[in-house]
């Protein structure tokens, strides 16, 4: 889809898309930070303070383990093109797309697959018995999410009869009945399933652990410091804030820029940043009272997220 | 003109092969690769010719095969096919002249090489049912001696060789049944006699003709359930061989299915081809799930190429799907995805095939727990199996990628459909070629990220160095196609839907775009690889640059952290089984791999273990459940029947005279 919006803001959209979420990611790391520790009676630090740690790492030396390649150092800047490429492309501020004619469901998907692919082949390259270990469990966690992650944005598209975003959202905003559909709604749950999975949160994976035998995420970044480490955690608080910003852009897409002009973007911009903000609330109130899965229980639960995504296409094609 | 071309190429690889047989050892493998790769040339010449214009080139003669003749017609369905095959031929062929080992410079093998690569030129070129049975034998006879090449010096290329020579043959037999049913039911044994024909034949001899016909296709293609001899025999094939087994000979078995169900018979009912789409599903689930839990490098290679095969089956059911649901447009997208995907999948496997035949090389070994840190050692082939594995997970911006995706659009695109088997086949389709995805990368993470990173895993690993520059030649020109083709794919996709036009015989306009973006037209859905490509690499640029900006001093090398240790020995490494391990644990029930944990404990005291022995193994539930009963059930058949024959002449003499007794009775 060719958009007949100027080039020069189409830019400046993907410009001011990537900055928010390059800001908003870290941010939204530490919102979540403060309401889980206000809801278990502590203060907390600021919400600021992830974006104080980035600048504390990029202070410091870079390292490297002895057997590694240059696998090991590219992995981190793999992890962040890609969310940097995602948060360019996708609609998350503005519909009439930054780079629309590329803004595929399926193709930010496969992007997203890139990072994490790279970050597991950066763990494997540090030689140690905790790389394998995260990339092994990262990776199998990741294959089973795949389905049922392609099946929902299949039902997604189905109405819209296509998988461009922007196709999606504008559809969505002209038919809002396709959003209360229960195809979409079945999705919903499908996708959020595949959100915490895929960005490594309770309960698949502890953010915050660093127990050998249950760590999936922070086992795999263990060799990383400095500027590296900076990178490795800037990449996936983008990710989780840009995922949050699908999310909402997908199911209440109400609010988001339809026209190129500063008035509609700044509205875009601030509901956005509020769909998130809410999205990251819930979902730290919902951490605090789930305890961390067995690993072997996590293939259930995708399971689980396959068959309703399953349902949502069957129940969009019925009840169209 | 094309003909001579295509006549020249056969000529020139029939003087490398008797080159083969005469040369002196010192010049035979140079001499021969070398007049291969010309017969490539020529056979790439002539299909690209045509190609472009979509004239058909004409060979015949009638000296070569005796009453029925030799005739030839290579049309761009063909020629695609051959254009794959000489590409890869090629490569082998270059990769060849630094190769040694596996037996493959001796006499038999020097003159045998040359012949199978000559076959896989002229296969799809074949225009009546003798001819291609005859060079359709000729390849499976000629790629069965290859394989055998090694057989004196390890046993386990002897039982190769018998599940191959077996499977091949069934296939083979089920082959002649079905073209010979439709050749003397239109009667005439041309191509394009039988596909003017077949229209009026009765429904029962055109699906039987078809469901024999995708037996014996689909078992040379490896298509479960008919692919247990692939995971044994391509591992077990020298390294160019392998290669051209898994990436041009598989392509042979879909171009037959398609040339018989769209081509020969024009299309059929929508059984057959949900028939089809289950046979890829299930091809396409078992071969990644048994690639993703295998820790040999070339079987996990092998049984990869049965998963892609299935992804190309389930691009051929869905458009056979299309069009007998009055989708034509889409069945052309969904034909053309498949045949995207097997040219991608010809190069990204045949480059992984080559690389993975020097890691062996270089090694000694293609037991992945055996490898480790080869990236360091071997710079160039490393990243050319990274290429390879990054493109055949289906990552951009790599050509892995566009098929996937277009195939996947196919699929979507079929969906608001009143239609109930597309609206089953459909989401099922994508949630296979989801599960594959995953899976997939979970494979080649672990076939990079154990076989080259980290720590070497053994001495000879350790000690590996860099091979002869030609077989990493070999395998780089098919790793630049692969990063060349993902950035853009429209060089190739006109080609391949002009293929898909002559086969099924629609003539709509393109119903992709061409341009710098590939998209459908008539409903929507655009990728514009390059320029995903350009932003990535921007992005990365970008980022790292940043880094350079923030960076003070050299980066220090470090010790891994070793849990408090001092010394991070291999042995703490992951291994690919152990990596594996969580996945085969899911699937437990489907892969039912066998345990076995042997504790001895000292005299003294059964509180103290001496030494424990833990041996894990998986093998193929169709060979385990299918394969080898049958296999019992004959033998013991056999042994029933060798107590009639017990050796006395004088039983012989009745049995000759009961013979000759019932047939008088039966005739008179």
């Amino acid at each position: 889809m060719r958009t007949n919006w100027p080039i020069v803001s189409v830019a400046a959209i993907s410009l001011l898309q990537v900055l928010t979420a390059l800001l908003g990611g870290p941010l939204l790391i530490g919102l979540m930070r403060k309401v889980r520790c206000r809801l278990e009676g502590r203060v907390g630090p600021p919400i600021r303070q992830p974006l104080l740690d980035l600048r504390k790492l990029a202070r410091r030396e870079r390292t490297r383990p002895d057997q590694a390649s240059w696998i090991f150092p590219l992995a981190p800047l793999v992890l962040v093109a890609t969310t940097l490429v995602i948060a360019a492309i996708a609609p998350l501020l503005a519909s009439g797309p930054a780079f629309g004619w590329s803004a595929d469901l399926f193709a930010i998907v496969y992007l997203l697959l890139l990072g994490s692919v790279a970050l597991a082949l950066g763990a494997l390259d540090t030689g140690t018995a905790f790389g394998g270990m995260g990339a092994s469990r990262a990776m199998t966690i990741g294959a089973l999410a795949e389905p049922a992650l392609l099946v929902a944005v299949l039902a997604l598209s189905v109405p819209a009869h296509s998988s461009n975003l922007p196709i999606i959202i504008t559809g969505s905003l002209s038919h809002p009945l396709w959003l209360a559909t229960p195809g979409r709604l079945l999705a919903l749950v499908a996708f959020m399933i595949v959100i915490v999975a895929e960005s490594g949160r309770l309960p698949v994976d502890n953010p915050s652990t660093h127990l050998e035998l249950t760590m999936i995420h922070e086992a795999m970044v263990l060799e990383y410091a400095g500027p590296d480490l900076a990178l490795v955690k800037l990449g996936e608080s983008m990710r989780l804030a840009v995922l949050f910003a699908l999310f909402a852009d997908l199911f209440v897409p109400w609010g988001i820029a339809t026209a190129p002009g500063p008035g509609h973007l700044a509205l875009g911009l601030v509901t956005t940043v509020a769909k998130v903000a809410v999205l990251g609330v819930g979902l730290a109130a919902f951490e605090v009272g789930v305890a961390k899965l067995r690993l072997f229980r996590v293939p259930e639960l995708m399971a689980g997220a396959f068959v309703l995504s399953v349902l949502a296409v069957i129940s969009a094609l019925v009840m169209p | 003109m094309t003909g001579t071309l295509l006549e020249v190429a056969a000529l020139v690889g029939l003087a490398a092969s008797a080159v083969g047989a005469t040369a002196p050892e010192k010049i035979r493998t140079q001499l021969s690769s070398l007049l291969t790769a010309a017969a490539c040339g020529c056979g790439l010449v002539a299909a690209v010719e045509v190609i472009r214009t979509g004239h058909q080139a004409v060979v015949s003669t009638d000296r070569l095969l005796p009453l029925s003749g030799f005739s030839m017609a290579l049309d761009r369905f063909g020629a695609l096919f051959v254009v794959v095959g000489a590409v890869v031929g090629f490569c082998a062929m270059v990769f060849r002249l630094g190769y040694d080992g596996h037996g493959l410079s001796s006499r038999t093998a020097s003159s045998v090489l040359p012949l199978f690569v000559t076959t896989l030129l002229l296969v799809p070129a074949a225009a009546t049912v003798t001819t291609f049975l005859f060079l359709w034998e000729l390849m499976a006879i000629t790629s069965l001696l290859l394989v055998l090449v090694d057989h004196r010096r390890r046993p386990e290329v002897q039982v190769a060789g018998q599940w191959y020579a077996v499977m091949t043959q069934l296939g083979a037999a089920a082959l002649l049944l079905g073209l010979v049913l439709l050749a003397a039911r239109t009667g005439s044994q041309s191509f394009a006699a039988i596909a003017a024909g077949s229209e009026h034949l009765p429904a029962w001899v055109r699906s039987s003709a078809f469901v024999l016909v995708v037996m014996g296709f689909g078992s040379k293609a490896g298509m479960v359930p008919l692919h247990v001899w692939l995971p044994r025999a391509h591992p077990e094939a020298p390294g160019p061989v392998s290669a051209l087994m898994s990436a041009a000979m598989v392509n042979l078995g879909i171009y037959g299915i398609v040339r018989v169900g769209d081509g020969l018979l024009g299309g059929g009912p929508a059984w057959w081809w949900l028939m089809v789409m289950a046979l890829g599903a299930l091809s396409a689930l078992f071969g990644s799930l048994h690639s993703a839990t295998s820790a040999d490098l070339k079987r996990l290679l092998a049984y990869s190429t049965t998963d892609n095969v299935g992804l190309m089956l389930l691009g051929v059911g869905a458009s056979g799907l299309f069009a007998s649901t009055g989708h034509p447009a889409l069945a052309l997208v969904a034909l053309a995805a498949a045949l995207l995907h097997m040219v991608f999948h010809a190069i990204f496997k045949g480059s992984l095939f080559l690389s993975a035949s020097s890691i062996q090389q270089a090694t000694g070994s293609r037991d992945l727990d055996q490898l480790g840190g080869l990236l360091r050692r071997m710079p160039v082939t490393g990243s050319l199996f990274i290429v390879g594995g990054l493109t055949i997970a289906a990552l951009p911006p790599l050509c892995g990628f566009v098929s996937e995706w277009l195939l996947l659009q196919a699929m979507l695109h079929g969906l608001p459909s009143s239609n109930p088997a597309l609206a089953i086949a459909m989401p099922i389709g994508v949630g296979v070629l989801a599960l594959t995805g995953g899976l997939t990368a979970l494979t080649f993470v672990k076939a990079i990220g154990i076989g080259l990173l980290g720590q070497p895993r053994s001495e000879p690993a350790a000690r590996a160095g860099e091979v002869h520059r030609s077989m990493w030649v070999g395998a780089g020109i098919l790793a630049t196609l692969c990063l060349a083709f993902g950035v853009a794919p429209y060089l190739v996709i006109p080609s391949v839907l002009d293929a898909a036009r002559t086969v099924t015989g629609v003539r709509l306009p393109d119903p992709l775009t061409r341009g710098w973006q590939v998209g459908l037209s008539g409903v929507s859905g655009v990728l514009a690889p390059g320029l995903l490509a350009l932003g990535l690499l921007v992005a990365v640029t970008l980022v790292a640059g940043a880094r350079r900006l923030l960076q003070r001093g050299a980066v220090r090398r470090t010790e891994a952290w070793g849990c408090g240790r001092e010394l991070l020995t291999p042995r703490m490494e992951y291994t690919a089984t152990s990596f594996g391990e969580p996945l085969s644990r899911v699937f437990e029930d489907v892969l039912s791999p066998a345990h076995d944990l042997d504790v001895s404990h000292i005299a003294e005291s059964n509180y103290y273990v001496e030494a424990a022995t833990f041996h894990t193994s998986l093998d193929d539930a169709f060979e385990r459940h299918l394969y080898r009963p049958t296999a019992a059930g004959l033998r013991r058949w056999g042994a029933i029947a060798r107590l009639v024959p017990n050796g006395s002449i004088h039983r012989y003499l009745a049995f000759g005279l009961v013979a000759l007794v019932v047939v008088l009775v039966v005739v008179g």
